[in-house]
């Protein structure tokens, strides 16, 4: 990278920001019509199944070859926000498409990556819950697999009636969940603070997911669908940092030492 | 530019007319422009806690409806220069509040130079909470200290942190907790929630705890927010709370339960 060659030909490195390659993975909204009354409709149904997964997310538009519709792309991405989906790359799209997209400050992405998997039957707690999309990188990366690339960090507390998933990967909470919230991860569940609310791990039936947290407080954990209600979960380690698994087909709470 | 504060907090009846009352006149006797919405419609009683339901002849609706402009709406506080109040209607329902004459009333507020413009949310989630808290920089949640007011005001947090204009555009609501209703001697029997259980739960910042005072009572029947009220210790501690959201940092008082001293039992003194 030209970029960090540079800062090191200078002797001092910059000291008000560094560069890093990073692997994030990115929701990818594939528009199929451009009709702008079925699309808001369809996106405010969509977003009302899920709300908490829809918070300011972050998605990579791209657009179907015979989309049809009168709906301008600055249109598109009004919608989009008002909806909670912040879109921040096009990719692909004919010339025209992307010099509108340059107007509203997205960047562009060619198209060719490598395209995520195809959606699997979804979990039934947060069904149709849009996959991952193929991580926005420098370099190539492979599709997120479950229990692999999707990750998702929450850094703010998980409210009360909100839900969380991380479809594809691990969930990574830097905060606490609230009594009356949802996380859910195809993957492992991290939850560095006090973990009151329904925890459900392995959604896709990964049987080797683990939930961890800081203070086990929950009113339901479930690795794989075997689950354990709050009252199954207050003995000796109630409060304390554990760690969850299934061996033998039977949820253990283990301390985390 | 008016800084615009809801005060909201899911369960019903905890206190936010209370609390909307006293901050806007707190804010106001500090000389600062202050109107306060009472976003209650069909429900109002902002206007007589704060004595002036007599002199209501247009109200928030009216405003939204062009049926009236907003000075005409406006009702001057007798008490404090400085504040505002604009009334709820007693004969809609929540829906007449639409979000582009909500919006459109708050602007017309901040263009009139007022600093601050105090929305006294209804309960509940629905419609009118809702509008209440959309356009809001910032947020009192207040809460009984009792698990199921501080689920609502959790259930509350979220909402604000998602479904605001401000969560919409990537930014957050400056969030903070008012407990009010407290009661230090039931927090030491354990028939209460204490402060620290309850920020613990909430994870967010504390600006005030009011303690249960008759003073409050007597204040609304009264129609005097209680902050006048010198000599009680909620008056007080809204006071303090005003303080600190300008900025001072004082210390909480009123939260550990009083032993009372060999002088005071001598005498009889509260
Ligand atoms: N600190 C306090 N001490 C004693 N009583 C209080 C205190 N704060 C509020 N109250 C009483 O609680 C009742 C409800 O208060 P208030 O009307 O402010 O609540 P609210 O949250 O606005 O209610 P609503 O949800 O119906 O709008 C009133 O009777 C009020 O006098
Ligand atoms: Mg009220």
């Amino acid at each position: 990278m030209s970029t960090v060659e540079n800062s090191m030909l200078e002797s001092q490195p910059p000291s008000s920001f560094r560069l890093k390659a990073g692997l994030f993975p990115l929701t990818l909204l594939e528009v199929q019509g451009l009709d702008r009354q079925s699309f808001e409709r369809e996106l405010q149904l969509k977003v009302a199944e899920a709300p908490a997964f829809f918070q300011q997310t972050p998605v990579i538009l791209s657009f179907d070859a015979d989309a049809r519709g009168d709906m301008s792309l600055a249109e598109l991405v009004e919608l989009c926000r008002t909806q909670g989906l912040v879109p921040v790359v096009l990719r692909g799209g004919s010339e025209e498409l992307q010099q509108q997209a340059l107007q509203q400050g997205l960047a562009l992405m060619p198209e060719g990556r490598s395209r995520a998997a195809k959606a699997e039957p979804e979990p039934s707690p947060a069904e149709d819950v849009p996959e991952p999309a193929a991580p926005a990188a420098e370099d190539e990366p492979s599709a997120p697999v479950p229990g692999g690339g999707g990750n998702r960090v929450i850094t703010t507390p998980i409210r009360s009636g909100q839900q969380v998933y991380a479809a594809g990967g691990d969930l990574i909470v830097l905060s606490s969940v609230s009594a009356g919230a949802e996380v859910l991860a195809d993957g492992n569940i991290h939850v560095y603070g006090p973990l009151r609310g329904r925890a459900l791990a392995g959604v896709r039936g990964d049987t080797g997911a683990r939930i961890f947290c800081q203070s086990l407080e929950a009113e339901l954990i479930s690795i794989a669908g075997d689950f354990q209600l709050s009252d199954d979960l207050r003995g000796k380690l109630w409060k304390q940092p554990v760690q969850i698994c299934l061996s033998d087909q039977k949820l253990t709470v283990e301390p985390l030492a | 530019m008016a800084k615009i504060i809801v005060v909201t907090s899911g369960k019903g009846g905890v206190g936010k007319t209370t609390t909307s009352a006293a901050i806007s006149s707190g804010l106001a006797l500090r000389g600062h422009k202050t109107a306060v919405i009472d976003f209650d419609i069909g429900l109002r009683n902002l206007d007589i806690i704060m004595n002036c339901e007599r002199r209501v002849v247009y109200d928030f609706v009216n405003v939204i409806n062009n049926e009236a402009t907003l000075k005409q709406a406006l009702i001057k506080d007798k008490r404090v220069d400085n504040l505002f109040i604009l009334p709820a209607s007693q004969t809609r329902d929540k829906d007449a509040l639409s979000s582009e004459g909500v919006e459109r009333v708050l602007n017309e507020l901040a263009d009139d130079g007022f600093e601050y413009i105090i929305c006294d949310s209804p309960a509940g989630i629905e419609h009118g909470a809702f509008m209440a808290l959309y356009f809001a920089d910032m947020a009192i949640v207040v809460a009984n200290p009792e698990v199921s007011s501080v689920r609502d005001s959790d259930r509350i947090l979220g909402i604000l942190q998602s479904k605001s204009r401000r969560a919409e555009k990537g930014e957050r609501v400056e969030e903070c907790l008012l407990i009010t209703r407290y009661n230090p001697e039931r927090v030491a029997k354990g028939e209460m929630l204490g402060v620290t259980d309850v920020e613990e739960i909430l994870a967010t910042k504390l600006l005030a705890v009011i303690p249960e005072s008759e003073s409050v009572l007597k204040a609304s029947n009264q129609g005097v927010p209680v902050i006048h009220d010198k000599e009680s210790k909620a008056g007080q501690a809204y006071d303090d709370a005003v303080a600190r959201l300008l900025g001072e940092e004082r210390d909480h008082r009123f939260v550990e339960v009083e032993h009372k001293g060999l002088f005071q039992r001598l005498f009889g003194r509260k």
